[in-house]
């Protein structure tokens, strides 16, 4: 055993990455829940905003493209989702895991000429001086920039639905949607442009795993992200600075369980293994005695008798 | 301008025929998107679903649908009722898994008996391995609030791993030269769980219909089936009925737990025939969308159970024959799956047509 | 009722089923585990499909079905592709073992080869690969590259197989080098490019300048690569995009020519039920080109390697070689017996001098 092999530096640098697809899937999800929707989706438009962002990408030679296509077309399918629950008023669980089902089949279907095929890379921003201070460098200066735009998105999204009139319609309509409508708000207009922002992150979220995080494409590369980011919303009680917090510190677990093993500790690795999931039961039961989080309506229809 | 009007009581003719319309509307759906990809829509269209009933091998597919669809039912018809509830076990893979490992655990650690008494103990064995995983969420949810979907789902994945540890150590088959996988359950006379494996049948089949009627006898003449309908439909007005939520919660999660735990030990111990690290075939997920697709109801879980075995067996023999890629046939389920959920509009709900403003 | 007609007509029917369809087309079916656009293992197996496609032309009619889970559905299809008239059927995982002899017994005309398996019966095969001997050559090219004298290997499950490669690398990069340590990451799945991409970065960040995979994705790959100055190998497929460096050199499955072969033996009507365990020699196991990466010098003795294994003339478990806990296992001179008690096939103990342990 060598625990001194690791670096906390380098670690912390990789769990960043190791989570953005995570932050990402789950600040999307985070607004769709706040405005009272489940959309249990998330896997399968990430796994189209894989593909596609990884088509356009090859196709482009511009890695740009290929996540603002990642975006479009998370947005697109979410609009099925749209569809279903908003218009057809169809049960929000079992939507979604339609939703899931379909996008593995299309995306493996839009793949097939993908396969082995390496993507454009996309430049760091490796920021001049600053990058190669020790310590703050590595952490918080060479990174890619969808990495940071996740940063941003947080904040952006936090300070949205705190301060801003939309965010406050949001969560008006996730809180009470009769209430909302007699208002004068368009309760499905909100949750089906909810749906398709939740569309679009988890989207971006998907084409970073294939064009940075790993970066290649196979059928179902996202292996079960999209599952995790739906816990990740709930973990962080709807409120985005916690759910960047619940991304690093599931994507830190797993990093520092494979850091364990190649350090030579011997714990069981299958109990490492399933020691993410172990500690995301944990935290959900210590965090669950914040009971302020949940949108009122979450999950339930909503059909404008009046 | 389209507007939608609540029906006061669902329509029947509908909540029959809708399923019908959405299967029509998926082939030609389906039947498009087999054309783009240079097929013979006709031709899938007929290997799917007509190949397997009626073709010249039905005689095997038949009780092929059986094999497929009796897990599916067994868990969905368990799911059913918590959802009808708002109590919500998506974790059912995982205790389909725990299930499968503690029947097949209870069975292997006495092999080679031949006794009467081994079959049914692995039964309570797997029983209990589900029920009791299902008493996690169940008892979280009650002691501390917490989510059930979410911590049902995280379970899921610990008991992958513990199926890969079991198929690497503690159940590894002795005589297996090192490989992984316990031993072969299903060529174990006492321990089997079929009855007749050339015509489909095993003792997973048997159960699940046994299910389905128990189900529809609770729902529609147990007061407890009453009060689990109540809860899902006006939370309220249950608790002034003096419904008890926690015992409720225990029941739903408890049941689905046991039910699914069923499911593994019948298919480990039949169909499948081993514990491997590839054992779970994501049963538990799928029975999730047979359960909303028979409308939660337990004929109409049956049912649906079986139209999904159908897509399945249909769709392994139209890759084979017209070799369309996995891919299209799982396009094809989910599109199966978006039109009867579009269509259960019409069931609850008249379209009216009215002029903007008018309303 | 329905059901006692439909027992007798199963009953007739299966007994009689036969080959009477394909009678001027060989027709060979294959089922795969993943989807034939996973990359790694279901790909290489189709591409040895095409391979008999190529030989054969329209004297043969393949079909094939992917991503069949191990269980029932296996012998589904198996069992389906018997009844359409397959002559030949090749099952790809070794979770299809029993399921192959169960639907092999029903069809006793309809030849069946299972991969990786070891249940042989009149109508099925059994092959399998000796990818151990890919793990020598790449072992002392690692040795001989690493600069850091760490290596890591992202290892799988631990089973014999894996368990196998990593002895084998590991004696083949300490003879060139006996500095080297090895650190072992399991990551406990076949396929997650993500946790792959985790694993070597981990491995990376402490040291190791070599990364050795037994998981089939590229993630290793671009990892190494955004490191810079790490080497990596291709891994079931040759993973060429990321030649000449950090790949360096790659391990092949490459299954083409043994299918050809079993194919031609059931149109002549020569095929017999075999066991077969092939390696560099036979074709069955491909080294990657050696890229100009690599040092003129050790890149002639690493080819010497890989047709002295070729050939037959070196072992790759060649004694003397001691087990981990320090007991004699294979004596000066002796070669690793493959099957038996502390044979190859059953492999489950690592060789002295790795300084870790096999997880259970």
């Amino acid at each position: 055993m060598d625990l001194s092999a690791i670096n906390p530096v380098l670690l912390i640098a990789s769990l960043m990455v190791a989570a953005t697809p995570l932050l990402l899937a789950a600040i999307g999800e985070l607004v769709v829940e706040r405005a009272g929707v489940l959309n249990l989706g998330v896997e399968g438009m990430m796994i189209v905003g894989a593909i596609a962002g990884f088509a356009i990408s090859v196709e482009t030679t511009s890695p740009f493209l290929g996540v603002i296509a990642a975006a479009l077309c998370g947005a697109l399918l979410s609009l099925l989702f749209a569809f279903l629950t908003q218009f057809a008023l169809a049960n929000q669980v079992a939507s979604g895991l339609a939703l899931t089902l379909f996008g593995l089949g299309l995306s493996a279907l839009m793949g097939q000429s993908y396969v082995g095929v390496r993507p454009p890379a996309m430049a760091r921003l490796d920021i001049p001086v600053l990058s190669d201070l020790p310590v703050v460098g590595p952490i918080l200066f060479s990174h890619d920039p969808i990495l940071y735009f996740g940063l941003g998105l947080t904040a952006a999204v936090w300070a949205w639905l705190k301060y801003a009139r939309g965010g406050l319609v949001l969560r008006a309509v996730g809180e009470n949607h009769d209430a909302a409508h007699a208002l004068g708000y368009n309760v499905v207009r909100v949750r089906v442009l909810a749906i398709m922002f939740g569309g679009a992150c988890a989207g971006i979220g998907g084409a970073y795993i294939s064009l940075i995080r790993v970066p290649q494409w196979t059928e179902g590369m996202t292996a079960g992200i999209g599952w995790i980011a739906l816990a990740l919303v709930v973990f962080a009680s709807w409120k985005p600075w916690r759910a960047l917090l619940g991304a690093y510190l599931f994507g830190g677990i797993n990093v520092l369980q494979l850091n364990l093993q190649a350090a030579g500790v011997a714990i069981p690795v299958e109990y490492l293994a399933m020691s993410p999931y172990l500690i995301t039961i944990l935290v959900l039961v210590i965090m669950s005695a914040d009971k302020s989080g949940a949108p009122a309506s979450l999950g339930r229809a909503f059909h404008a008798s009046h | 301008m389209l507007r939608l009007e609540k029906r006061p009581q669902p329509s029947r003719a509908l909540s029959l025929s809708t399923p019908l319309i959405a299967v029509v509307v998926t082939m030609i759906a389906g039947g498009l998107l087999f054309a783009a990809l240079g097929k013979n829509p006709f031709e899938a269209i007929r290997t799917i679903f007509w190949d397997p009933l009626f073709g010249e091998y039905a005689f095997y597919y038949r009780p092929q649908l059986l094999v497929k669809g009796a897990p599916l039912i067994l868990i969905a018809i368990g799911l059913s009722l918590g959802f009808r509830a708002g109590i919500w076990n998506i974790g059912a893979e995982g205790q389909y898994i725990i299930g499968a490992l503690c029947g097949a655990g209870a069975g292997l650690a006495f092999y080679p008996s031949d006794s009467v008494f081994l079959f049914p103990f692995m039964v309570i064995a797997g029983a209990l391995g589900g029920w009791a995983w299902g008493m996690i969420p169940a008892l979280l949810k009650v002691k501390f609030g917490t989510n059930e979907i979410l911590v049902s789902l995280m379970l899921v994945y610990v008991a992958d791993q513990l199926l890969a540890k079991m198929s690497l150590g503690l159940l590894k088959n002795p005589e297996g030269f090192g490989f992984p996988g316990s031993r072969n359950i299903a060529d174990w006379e006492s321990a089997t769980s079929w009855i007749a494996a050339d015509y489909g049948l095993h003792w997973g089949v048997a159960a699940a219909m046994i299910a389905v009627i128990l189900a529809y006898i609770l729902l529609n003449k147990h007061i407890l089936g009453f009060n689990i309908r109540l809860s899902g439909e006006a939370p309220r007005a249950a608790r002034f009925a003096g419904v008890n939520p926690t015992r409720l919660i225990l029941f739903c999660l408890g049941t689905s737990g046991a039910l699914a735990g069923l499911a593994g030990l019948f298919e480990v111990s039949g169909p499948s025939g081993q514990v491997n690290i590839d054992f779970a075939a994501g049963y538990g997920f799928t029975a999730i969308i047979v359960a909303f697709l028979g409308r939660l109801h337990p004929v109409g879980i049956l049912l649906a159970g079986l139209l999904m075995a159908l897509t399945y067996i249909g769709g392994d023999i139209a890759e084979s024959q017209l070799q369309l890629p996995a891919a299209a046939i799982q396009v094809f389920q989910g599109m199966l799956l978006f039109f009867l959920l579009a269509l259960d509009l019409l069931t609850n709900y008249r379209v009216k047509f009215a002029i903007q403003g008018a309303a | 009722m329905k059901l006692t007609k439909l027992l007798t007509s199963a009953a007739v029917a299966l007994g009689l089923a036969t080959t009477a369809m394909a009678a001027d087309k060989t027709k060979v079916g294959f089922v795969y585990v993943g989807p034939v656009g996973d990359g790694g293992w279901t790909y290489e197996h189709d591409q040895g499909r095409k391979a008999v496609v190529e030989a054969f032309g329209d004297k043969v009619e393949t079909v094939y079905v992917e991503s069949v889970p191990e269980g029932p559905d296996a012998e589904r299809v198996m069992t389906q592709m018997a009844l359409d008239g397959a002559d030949l059927i090749f099952t790809t995982s070794f979770g299809y073992m029993d399921q192959t002899i169960n639907v092999a017994k029903k069809f006793p005309k309809v030849k069946f080869e299972h991969a990786t398996g070891y249940k042989q019966a009149e109508n099925v095969s059994v092959y399998s690969a000796r990818f151990y001997e890919g793990r020598a050559v790449q072992g002392h090219i690692a040795g001989k590259m690493t600069k850091t004298n760490t290596i890591g290997y992202i290892a799988s499950f631990p089973i014999p197989e894996v368990i196998r490669g990593i002895n084998s690398a590991y004696l083949h990069a300490k003879k060139v080098n006996p500095d080297v340590q090895f650190k072992i990451v399991w990551a406990y799945t076949w396929f997650d490019p993500a946790k792959e991409a985790d694993a070597a970065k981990a491995l990376i960040e402490q040291g190791a300048d070599v990364i050795l995979q037994h998981t089939d994705s590229t993630a290793p790959q671009a990892a190494a690569q955004a490191a810079g100055n790490v080497v990596t190998f291709g891994q079931a497929s040759d993973m060429g995009e990321y030649a000449p460096f950090p790949r360096v050199s790659s391990i092949i499955d490459d299954w083409g020519p043994y299918y050809v072969a079993r194919t031609k033996a059931v149109m002549d009507g020569t095929w017999a039920s075999v066991s077969t365990w092939d390696g560099i020699g036979a074709g069955m196991v491909g080294i990657g080109e050696i890229s100009d990466a690599v040092p003129a010098d050790v890149k002639a003795e690493a080819e010497a390697l890989r047709d002295a294994l070729a050939s037959g003339e070196y072992h790759a478990f060649t004694g003397p070689i001691n087990k981990q806990d320090g007991s004699a296992w294979l004596a000066a001179g002796e070669t690793a017996a493959d099957f038996g008690d502390d044979g190859l096939a059953g492999m489950n103990f690592y060789v002295e001098g790795l300084d870790a342990e096999i997880p259970n």
